[in-house]
């Protein structure tokens, strides 16, 4: 029984994580072209997609590495854009914490930003799920990704630079997260620790090292966080 | 296209590989199912709704393929797939009008 609706979540999650194949595709694709560029060839391309599978913290190396950066300071930028991974493993930690160890040691590497997008979402709202079926539904939901992000790299390293800059393939991923932003403004705080992110990111854009993206996502975790307790508060004394 | 020293790239690409992992591993994998603290939880509900506006703000303010100028299309195909997810929460309509507007500005405008 337990088998059995395990085995549901993990189809509830892989239909939760199927649209952003939209993501994996255009994503994984321009980094094999990027990569290309780069003059990586195909197994360092390929091994860097298997291995680190985080697209933002890829780009950020190759970019740093185009402009002659030197190779410490490149760990510490591609780690530092990577950063928010550490914070979604920290914050699956209450809802899957109590796995087996070895499952939590796939499941870490199966941290990526769709995955904790959708995993977070059913397991606040479903606070009744067993520990086997947020197992299951979280590597559900990063099932429909992980094959196509690195098939999609080795077409995009095959194709090289023939993809045209008329498909604006740039802009797939600020869309596809915007898209999930939306249905996320759950309550009050959400929107005030959204807001204040969005603000602190765009002040802190010329921060060096993409540090701007920390600094702003703590403010934004910060405000959040904040907003909440007063409003309990309040609650509390109303 | 000036091939990358090999030996600075695998260092970039193991060193990668390995913190990529230890920063994914350190919480749900030490952490196990010891209790954590409540205002430590409390600012982790939020980790999701502060990290991806912030990852993508600058990205739709200043797009790169534009090499930073504003760009019509692309604020305009945020704004419709901001919008159309907060009234639906529907993540796949969403995403649809949004790229839908995006191309079809991207054709109008040019």
């Amino acid at each position: 029984m337990a088998f059995t609706t395990s085995k549901s979540y993990f189809w509830k999650g892989f239909r939760d994580g199927t649209p952003f194949v939209f993501v994996a595709i255009p994503f994984g694709t321009l980094f094999g072209v990027f990569a290309t560029e780069a003059g990586l060839n195909i197994v360092q391309t390929m091994t860097f997609s298997a291995t680190v599978f985080a697209g933002a913290a890829q780009f950020a190396a190759l970019q740093l590495l185009q402009d002659n950066t030197p190779t410490m300071i490149i760990l510490i930028s591609a780690l530092a854009v990577n950063l928010r991974v550490a914070m979604y493993s920290a914050s699956l930690t209450p809802y899957l914490g109590a796995a087996p160890l070895w499952q939590r040691a796939c499941a870490a590497y199966l941290i990526v930003d769709q995955s904790y997008a959708s995993s977070i979402v059913r397991f606040e709202k479903e606070p009744e799920l067993t520990v086997p079926q947020r197992m299951a539904y979280f590597v559900g939901s990063v099932t429909p990704i992980t094959p196509l992000w690195i098939i999609a790299t080795y077409l995009g390293a095959v194709l090289g630079t023939q993809i045209p800059e008329s498909w604006a393939l740039d802009f797939a991923l600020p869309i596809t997260f915007l898209s999930m932003i939306g249905p996320m403004m759950r309550t009050l705080p959400h929107v005030i620790a959204a807001l204040v992110a969005i603000t602190v990111s765009l002040l802190t854009v010329a921060a060096p090292y993409n540090l701007g993206l920390l600094i702003a996502g703590c403010a934004g975790m910060m405000a959040g966080a904040q907003a909440e307790l007063l409003m309990e508060r309040r609650k509390a004394k109303a | 296209m000036t091939p990358v020293d090999p030996v600075t790239m695998w260092t970039i690409i193991i060193g990668l590989a390995i913190g990529s992992y230890a920063l994914r591993f350190t919480f749900i994998g030490l952490v196990g199912d010891r209790p954590m603290p409540p205002w430590l939880l409390r600012h982790l509900r939020y980790t999701a709704v502060a990290i991806l506006p912030a990852l993508i703000a600058p990205l739709v303010v200043w797009p790169s393929a534009t090499e930073g100028q504003p760009d019509v299309p692309r604020m305009a195909a945020a704004a419709v797939a901001l919008a159309v997810g907060l009234v639906t929460k529907n993540v796949l309509a969403a995403i649809f009008s949004g790229a839908a507007t995006l191309y079809g500005l991207l054709y109008l405008i040019g």
